[in-house]
């Protein structure tokens, strides 16, 4: 009776850092390059209340730094807020091309709020500036709007650090939907399965996730509200129900279904009426995903002998292929700004990522990795995330649309996997 | 007499290998010795020449040709291969003589490339063993195909040995009963 006692303390242990694990299941980021031009911010602390000043101030830092577009340049004790006058010509001289300065105080109804402005150092000039209000839990939401301010005027396009982002983690024997902060932070899981979830996909306004779960012994596709947690099925056929994609006015999904034999691809409102189908072909086609526009629809099929890219009209119609290199090539995406699509291709045994400019036809390998699979691109068409393997473990990865940027992903418990980048912040 | 065996069976499976002798509470019909090698204190009767799933054992026996249900395929393929032409045949015929049974495939891939495209893929697989089963003889009816894609691997290893193994169609039987393996 006496060996029970370590016995029961120890697996009691083990459960514990289990379930601390899981609990704790943030992504970690770490970022393998940057760009070539970087241009260099100073960030001054906010002045007001020191601890959400830390984590606002840090929040900022950091977005910044990890876009791999900025150099952070010190400006640690300057006491600045967003009224004080600017010695441009001194920050200049640190090498800072802009200042951002700010505070934070309260809202006239007792909240917090962050205020913030961004100067030009070089024309000595204000570029403008915002005023968030603020809860404690919200520290860093307000950190990642004011890094999107500031990303937006000196990028010249929209910032992403307030998007979100989707992927399922497998941890032992769960499989688990979790939602975050595109900075891996703030996780928390949408749906717990002990069966595979896959393709998970974001409505055009991001309050929903389409996606593939077979807790039904089968794919079946589902509907999921993130704010509500309810769930409806949209596609429950006969054999396999996958690769849901929205329309981008949210009002229909493409999907696919082998109700009839094959893989085809069809279309269902988003309450899971008016099906049609899409395309007719003897083989496999699926991963269909809409154009920006919506008048296309980009997707995979082995209708020519092996898997390879495809467009048709979004009702359906013939068929362009759009990928000629090698003999594999899968998982078309579109970027939001029309011009390029992200897909995997299989060069000599190895999955990697490419980008294929479309006015040009011009195709890219961006990665030397050897399983990339599930490209997504950020809502700004700047960084394409995905899903790979380090060390025989699922992580994901964030590379830029040019390839030079690579941020690394990781959960600490399990693989991750299946990611999908979400809509701008609305 | 059956009363009185259930609660000492309970017990003799609640206690599993012990060799004493298990005292008896009930004061009923001692516990007979137990045969069959498994271990786990329970034999599995065989009534009628039906398995442990309610299938009869020509479906199961390892000797039968009928127990042999995986189609192994190529690499991006979904072609029946002749080495599985008999195989399927004898599937064919069993689900001739028994109208009542019905077969379901499932469709795998090994875990290499699109989660989506795999999961065609395995449909694909499924539905070629199915077209040859129909083409032989069975009813549309008989044959539901379905796939699992690279998401339920049985070698859940990551080289050429265990992606062969899961590049693989299964037949999995019920019987006309509704008792079977799905």
């Amino acid at each position: 009776m006496n060996t029970m006692q370590p016995f029961s303390r120890r697996v009691f242990l083990a459960f514990f850092l289990l379930t601390a694990g899981l609990a704790n299941a943030q992504l970690s980021i770490e970022i393998t390059g940057a760009g070539a031009n970087r241009i260099p911010v100073a960030i001054a602390d906010l002045s007001g209340d020191p601890t959400a000043s830390r984590v606002i101030t840090a929040t900022v830092r950091s977005d910044l730094e990890r876009s791999g577009l900025f150099k952070l340049v010190d400006a640690s004790g300057a006491a600045l807020d967003e009224n004080s006058p600017v010695a441009h010509a001194d920050w200049k001289g640190k090498g800072a091309d802009a200042l951002a300065a700010g505070s934070i105080g309260r809202s006239p109804d007792g909240r917090m709020e962050a205020r913030f402005r961004l100067y030009d150092t070089q024309k000595g000039v204000s570029l403008g500036g915002a005023a968030y209000v603020t809860g404690n839990e919200q520290l860093r939401a307000a950190g990642h709007r004011i890094a999107d301010f500031i990303y937006e005027k000196l990028t010249g396009e929209k910032g992403v650090f307030s998007t979100r982002i989707a992927y399922v983690v497998k941890s032992r024997s769960q499989f688990l939907l979790q939602i975050a902060d595109a900075d891996g932070q703030g996780a928390a899981t949408a749906l717990t399965s002990t069966e595979p979830i896959i393709s998970p996909a974001w409505s055009p306004n991001g309050s929903k996730l389409a996606y593939v779960s077979f807790e039904k012994k089968k794919p079946v596709v589902y509907v999921h509200s993130l704010a509500t947690g309810q769930r409806h099925i949209v596609a429950n056929f006969k054999g396999s129900n996958s690769a849901p994609a929205w329309s981008p006015n949210g009002s229909k999904l493409a999907v696919v279904l082998s109700k009839d034999g094959n893989s085809q691809i069809y279309s269902v409102n988003a309450d899971g009426s008016g099906l049609q189908r899409l395309t007719q072909s003897g083989g496999i086609d699926t991963e269909p995903r809409y154009s920006p526009d919506g008048a296309s629809l980009y997707f995979t099929s082995d209708r020519g002998g092996s898997p390879q890219i495809y467009r048709t009209g979004a009702n359906g119609g013939e068929a362009q292929r759009v990928t000629f290199e090698g003999s594999y090539n899968v998982s078309p995406r579109p970027s939001a700004d029309g011009k390029s699509l992200a897909f995997i291709t299989r060069r000599e045994g190895r999955f990697q990522l490419a980008v294929m400019d479309l006015a040009s036809r011009q195709t890219q390998v961006l990665t030397d990795s050897n399983k990339d699979e599930s490209p997504s691109f950020a809502p700004n068409s700047r960084m394409i995330l995905i899903a790979t393997e380090v060390g025989g473990r699922g992580v994901l990865s964030a590379v830029s649309s040019d390839g030079r940027i690579k941020q690394r992903l990781s959960v600490a418990a399990g693989d991750v996997r299946e990611p999908a980048w979400g809509p701008f912040f609305q | 007499m059956k009363k009185l065996l259930i609660p000492a069976l309970l017990s003799a499976l609640i206690l599993g290998c012990s060799s004493t002798p298990i005292p008896d509470e009930t004061g009923g019909a001692p516990v007979e010795s137990r045969s069959g090698s498994s271990g786990t204190g329970v034999a599995p009767v065989v009534a009628g020449g039906v398995d442990a799933n309610g299938l009869p054992r020509e479906l199961t026996d390892p000797k039968s040709k009928l127990a042999q249900r995986s189609i192994y395929f190529d690499l991006d393929k979904y072609e029946v291969k002749d080495e599985y032409r008999d195989l399927v045949a004898s599937h064919a015929k069993y689900l001739v003589a028994n109208r009542g049974f019905k077969v379901l495939l499932q469709g795998n891939t090994d875990e290499r490339g699109s989660r989506e495209y795999n999961l065609s893929l395995g449909q694909k697989r499924a539905e070629a063993v199915k077209r040859s089963l129909v083409l032989l003889g069975a009813k549309e009816e008989q044959v539901e195909s379905v796939s699992l894609g690279e998401e339920k691997p049985k070698n859940a290893g990551h080289d050429e040995s265990a992606w062969s193994e899961n590049r693989r169609a299964d037949i999995l039987y019920k019987a006309a009963d509704g008792r079977g393996e799905f």
